[in-house]
């Protein structure tokens, strides 16, 4: 794990964001973190960011199916229905 | 009764085994694209994805009886796919060995040329051009989303597994080790490399047209 100096640059930040938001950071590196985004807006911005990230990453939640493949998948079901 | 993780879920999957169709069916209206998609990770091509998640509902069908409750029915479904998913993948050698799902690179997480030089005087290594806010409408809009897609694919196998199952499909970090057989450091660390890229991507796009 990367370990931030006491005074880390925003290049440092940047390496262990995913390691904060995982929530798998040791105690003293979170509070040197969010000591470091008091004072910095950019890194601010830039752990907003991935956080918006993760969200455009997100799946569609109400894909409908297509008529065909709710179709195939009966017909599936009758089969296993018919053996069983 | 059956005794299960999710109660709540008895009843489905007492229906199930009886052999109630409309049951299936609004399993199937809840998961199919996902499975799909999970399955999707592993396997090269759309065709052979759908092809893997028929078969993974007929062996939940032909596994319900045996369906003791430990998880809910999501993660069965889930864990059945992604199993079926990377034998298929491990059967057509089209899927590199775990090895490969070591992280391999060591790339920085931010163009360097973003940050201020090493020897700069009174700010090294702090931001030269600092990343600005996101309008959040823009963040979920259609063609950012698209966009975020577009990056996640052409990423390196073993990152794009990993963001795919973690952000994409929400999974768990314990989830994800299970289905990919990597360990939770690796898994963070492939995580981080694949989120900076799909964030540099969205920031091209995102900041410019404000």
């Amino acid at each position: 794990m990367t370990r931030l100096s006491p005074d880390p640059a925003c290049r440092e930040i940047v390496e262990v964001v995913t390691d904060y938001l995982e929530d798998r950071m040791p105690a003293e590196d979170r509070a040197i973190f969010e000591q470091h985004l008091g004072i910095c807006r950019g890194c601010r911005n830039y752990l907003e960011q991935m956080r918006q990230t993760i969200r455009a990453s997100g799946a569609p939640h109400d894909e409908s199916l297509a008529p065909e493949k709710n179709d195939e998948l009966v017909r599936l079901f009758r089969g296993w229905k018919s053996r069983k | 009764m059956l005794a299960v993780a999710r109660p709540e879920e008895a009843p489905l999957v007492s229906a199930l085994r009886a052999g109630d169709e409309a049951a299936f069916l609004s399993l199937v209206q809840r998961h199919h694209s996902s499975m799909v998609r999970v399955a999707r990770v592993f396997v090269n091509s759309p065709a052979i994805a759908e092809e893997v998640a028929q078969e993974a509902w007929l062996g939940a069908l032909e596994g319900i009886g045996k369906f003791e409750g430990r998880s809910s029915i999501r993660s069965w479904l889930l864990a059945i796919v992604s199993n079926r998913a990377r034998t298929r993948a491990e059967r057509e050698a089209r899927s590199s060995p775990f090895s490969a799902l070591e992280p391999d690179d060591d790339e920085p997480s931010v163009d360097p040329d973003r940050f201020l030089p090493a020897d700069h005087p009174r700010w090294p290594g702090h931001w030269a051009s600092p990343p600005e806010q996101w309008p959040e409408e823009r963040v979920l809009a259609q063609e950012t989303m698209e966009l975020a897609r577009a990056a996640i694919d052409a990423l390196p196998q073993a990152q794009r597994k990993v963001i795919a199952l973690r952000d994409v499909e929400g999974w768990s970090s314990e989830e994800v080790c299970e289905a990919l057989g990597v360990s939770e450091v690796n898994q963070r660390v492939l995580l981080h490399r694949a989120r900076s890229k799909v964030r540099a991507a969205l920031e091209a796009h995102v900041g410019r047209q404000r």
